[in-house]
């Protein structure tokens, strides 16, 4: 299966708050909460990183998850986030990713 | 309850703030003659200053933004303060008039990801729009900016401020929003000035015209539901708090002073000289507003539209007693239910609206 790299768009409002990621399309106004597994994907979400490495590399290691499932609930999570343009999926590296509220 | 519903509980429960009014200037290229502000500089916040507010209000966990005037294209660093705030991650709405709008503002606004822009127009016709805004041809350029803004995609909205001079054209205003393919909201609230003039006060429509909007379907949709009686206030009503304000909400203006609301004048800190995070948290005037809970309003408490009220505490405020009742909202809660409030009741119907305060700077 080929590589999927992930971005954060720069078309999305977000905000931690008490753990749980707030995420709005400026584009549609579709409103999001990420829990802390889908927060902690959406901010490694460099453009760079391919995506089983970050659920390999970050997912697995932080929370207790099979790594199947996991890749599994990830390809889904990002399918949806970028059908709304709030994250931006490509077989290729991306250049550019909007900052996360926790990396400022 | 919906996603954003879960949210804002969520921040109420931590005691952070979610949503923040910035009023960047209070300079404005029209006279509104309903507008309570006072348009002269004393000495807006620079850009500097206001990038430093915003990057505290995003420590803070504030993500909704809206931000208005005055005129905020008045001010040169607009665009600047726009970029800033969405490099922030801010949710921004901005309050315009449109008049300085053009397709460069409208491509820019939609680049940096502006969710939403509300314009005000507050009648179909240049013969009474351009009278209320005392600048002729605002009504053609404020339409042609909504145009623009519509044709970058961006999410618009009309706002109107229904006064007795424009109430016959809130068809023609509907009608307008339709053509347009814009929201329309209206408001008809009139507030005094800052300085304490109440004269403006005159230009609010009449009980009448009150009941004639909350009867309109086209307005409220289900009229029997939202025109109801009020039920019978639980122990879960009179533990409540009257509004957001102060708890999940808070207003700054050009100047740096921090208040509950827009139209809360109560004066609870300034950011220039201390952390915003120390006046949410600190203030003894925003820790008030938040001990206030309807079983501590003397009149309010006792009225059978307790629960249901749109009393606003700032209005409240405005005339002499923040846990007093709010008259307008008294006779909102009339015209709607035809069930008179308890302070209408005990006679006391608009004999408070002299004893108004004024915004001044935080001590």
């Amino acid at each position: 299966m080929a590589e999927k790299y992930v971005a954060r768009s720069s078309a999305i409002a977000a905000r931690l708050l008490g753990g749980e990621m707030m995420v709005m399309s400026t584009a549609d106004s579709t409103f999001f909460t990420l829990d802390e597994v889908a927060s902690a994907i959406w901010q490694a979400a460099d453009g760079r990183t391919p995506l089983s490495e970050i659920v390999a590399g970050k997912i697995c290691q932080e929370f207790d998850v099979d790594r199947e499932q996991a890749q599994r609930d990830a390809a889904r999570f990002v399918d949806e986030l970028s059908q709304h343009g709030i994250l931006l999926v490509s077989d290729q590296p991306l250049m550019e990713s909007s900052p996360s509220p926790e990396s400022r | 309850m919906s996603l954003l519903a879960e949210m804002n509980q969520k921040a109420l429960t931590l005691g952070l703030p979610i949503s923040v009014h910035f009023d960047i200037t209070y300079r404005c290229n029209e006279r509104c003659v309903h507008c309570y502000l006072d348009h002269d500089d004393h000495g807006e916040m620079t850009t500097a200053e206001i990038a430093d507010v915003l990057t505290q209000l995003a420590d803070v966990g504030v993500f909704f933004l809206s931000l208005s005037g005055g005129e905020v294209l008045m001010r040169r660093d607009f665009f600047e303060i726009v970029e800033r705030a969405r490099q922030l991650l801010f949710n921004v709405k901005v309050k315009t008039n449109g008049v300085m709008i053009h397709e460069k503002e409208a491509a820019r606004l939609r680049q940096l990801g502006v969710e939403q822009v509300q314009i005000s127009v507050y009648s179909h016709r240049p013969q009474v729009h351009d009278v209320i805004t005392k600048l002729p041809g605002s009504l053609k350029r404020t339409i042609r900016a909504i145009r623009f803004l519509k044709s970058q995609g961006l999410k618009v909205s009309i706002a109107n401020v229904l006064m007795a001079g424009n109430f016959s054209d809130q068809a023609g205003v509907i009608t307008l929003a339709r053509e347009l393919g814009v929201a329309y909201t209206l408001d008809p609230t009139i507030t005094p000035r800052m300085d304490g003039d109440t004269s403006i006060l005159a230009l609010r429509i009449p009980g009448s015209d009150v009941k004639h909007v909350f009867h309109s379907q086209e307005l409220v949709g289900n009229v029997e539901e939202f025109c109801a009686p009020p039920p019978v206030p639980g122990e879960d009503i009179m533990e409540g708090f009257p509004c957001s304000a102060g708890h999940t909400a808070c207003y700054i203006s050009p100047y740096g002073d921090v208040f509950p609301c827009v139209q809360f004048p109560l004066p609870s800190g300034n950011v220039r000289r201390q952390k915003f995070l120390e006046i949410w948290r600190h203030s003894p005037q925003l820790q008030e507003v938040r001990s206030i809970r309807a079983r501590d309003l003397p009149t309010c408490s006792t009225c059978a539209h307790v629960g249901t009220c749109t009393r606003c505490p700032g209005l409240a405020y405005v005339e002499g007693n923040m846990r007093g009742p709010s008259t307008a909202d008294c006779e909102k809660s009339f015209q709607r239910t035809g069930i008179p409030s308890a302070n209408m009741l005990a006679g006391a119907h608009g004999s408070t609206m002299g004893q108004l305060i004024q915004i001044q700077a935080a001590g």
